[in-house]
């Protein structure tokens, strides 16, 4: 029950940060801008999709509230760093030699300055990404070891309240997932990385719809993330690769000989094995960073309609507001539908590696 | 084009905590929770089959019972009637028995009274007439004496006579 409120309680800071808080994010900037350069739409966007060594709350006049994160670098001349970022004064100076980059290069990325060159080091910094992939770490662990434990708990009996709404992914994830493409003798086999998959991109696609500190971050429309989940998709299909599956590569039934013989088709199916999770990466990251941007666009708007007279500005914001929030709703459902094509489509490639029979092989979209 | 190039960073931390965290809910979470899941479903389907097998049996032991209800009823009914018959059989036999016993008692009392009556009359007429032949015998003897005693004798001799 105390869970529940908690909950409740979230949803709603998110319901209330959604109208609230990127706005209360933005004038600070405008205000900013409007007295030193103009406003830059792009340059905010691409601030909050990316990453950053700190992470940045808001800013009153030159009062910057941001929570400082931890620098973690190897350098191949001075060894391993640590330090914490707010050394680094948001990027205006310099530490034990490092620095953040304002070159082309390596704009915003932490550098260490060896004579007059700017050479990245080996960077494991925890930074905004980093920190909220911990955090989204230890809340999905804690949430299903607890959905654990209240089940041993409440053995023989019909869960309630929160679990039971998630028992309800859990059973969708394995009846509508896994085992629609898999079967079950596969689809059992596959289960934990599908269902860890499935509750990792949905959630982290819901926390980084939260525009508040420890939600927020674009932690599922960053291509290492999604890199990451896509190379255990490729990897986890490689090794169970049966006989059919590097046959259907190698050597597919129902070709002619001609086409089969190197390099036309095997080029084009060893491309195949790979552009599969590279899709799957791709599609990831671009609907997620997409839904980050437009609603990020909606309120950069009312600043743009602003730095022209404040009344345009205030007339814009009912509208892009009410944008902002039509689209918060979407991105709600894009965040469970990304979740869902991705673990689907994963399933679908661990059964084309594991069918036997090339019959029952299941049409890819 | 930062956006598109992973960073190495990002990439080494994820595969370490999405590793961690995989392994972790393997162990602790999937497992036993597919568990629970699976059990419980094959407990939900085991009970509603065990239902309907119950209902079933109910059903078939509910006719059964009917039936042999009805059965019972139509056999009391049998008994009932039968034992009314048999009452009643049993009733009017010894009602004749009787009849037939008391009739017999009272001819047999009829006839032993009358044997009786006969038997006593039989024995009094001989009494009496012994009794005269005494009296007379010994009016006989005094007859000589005088006639006032042998009067007075005579009653005297009655007067002792009881007729028993």
């Amino acid at each position: 029950m105390n869970l529940m409120k908690k909950l409740i309680l979230f949803s709603l800071v998110f319901i209330l940060a959604s109208f609230y808080g990127l706005k209360a994010q933005e004038p600070q900037i405008n205000e900013n801008s409007a007295e030193k350069e103009a406003f830059e739409p792009g340059e905010l966007i691409m601030e909050h999709i990316g990453d950053a060594y700190e992470w940045h709350i808001a800013t009153f006049g030159d009062f910057h509230l941001s929570v400082p994160l931890l620098c973690l670098v190897y350098s191949e001349n001075t060894g391993f760093h640590a330090f914490c970022a707010s050394n680094l004064h948001h990027g205006s100076a310099e530490f034990e030699g490092f620095r953040i980059s304002q070159s082309e290069k390596y704009k915003g990325k932490l550098v260490e300055i060896v004579g007059n060159q700017e050479v990245r080091p080996w960077d494991f910094s925890i930074t905004k990404n980093v920190f909220a992939l911990l955090f989204s770490v230890c809340l999905i662990a804690f949430i299903f070891i607890k959905m654990k434990s209240y089940y041993q708990k409440n053995q023989g009996k019909a869960p309630h309240g929160f679990f039971n709404a998630l028992e309800l992914v859990v059973l969708f994830v394995r009846d509508d997932i896994a085992y629609a493409s898999l079967g079950k003798k596969h689809g059992d086999k596959f289960m934990p990385f599908l269902m860890t998959v499935f509750f990792f991109i949905f959630i982290n696609n819901l926390l980084g719809l939260v525009p508040i500190f420890p939600g927020g971050a674009n932690l599922t429309g960053n291509i290492a993330v999604t890199c990451v989940l896509a190379l255990f998709v490729f990897i986890i299909t490689t090794i169970n690769g049966k006989k059919e599956y590097w046959l259907e590569i190698f050597w597919p039934n129902g070709t002619p000989w001609w086409l089969k013989m190197p390099p036309i088709l095997p080029a084009v199916e060893i491309m195949g094995m790979f552009t599969k999770p590279i899709v799957l990466m791709v599609r990831l990251f671009a609907n997620i960073t997409a839904g980050h941007i437009i609603a990020l666009g909606f309120f950069s708007l009312i600043f743009l309609f602003g730095a022209n007279s404040p009344a345009s500005g205030y007339g814009v914001a009912p509208v892009s507001i009410l944008f902002t929030v039509f689209m918060s709703a979407l991105e709600l459902l894009v965040a469970f539908i990304q979740a869902y094509v991705f673990t689907l489509l994963s399933s679908i490639y661990f059964s084309m590696a594991v069918a036997e029979e090339h019959e029952e092989k299941p049409a890819v979209n | 084009m930062n956006l598109v190039i992973p960073d190495f960073g990002l990439l080494f931390w994820m595969v370490l905590s999405f590793s961690i965290l995989l392994i972790i809910l393997k162990k602790y979470a999937w497992k036993p929770i597919l568990k629970m899941l699976q059990d419980r479903e094959d407990e939900i389907s085991k009970s509603l089959e065990a239902a309907n097998a119950a209902k079933e049996r109910m059903e078939k032991l509910n006719a059964e019972n009917e039936e042999i209800l009805k059965q019972a009823r139509a056999e009391r009914e049998a008994i009932l009637r039968e034992a009314k018959a048999t009452k009643d059989k049993i009733v009017g036999q010894a009602q004749a028995e009787a009849k037939l016993e008391a009739d017999k008692i009272i001819t047999a009392a009829k006839n032993e009274i009358a044997a009786e009556k006969e038997a006593a009359m039989a024995e009094l007429s001989s009494k009496v007439a012994d009794l005269s032949v005494e009296i007379a015998e010994k009016i006989l003897r005094r007859e000589l004496d005088s006639s006032v005693k042998q009067g007075d004798y005579v009653k005297d001799l009655v007067k002792s006579i009881s007729l028993n």
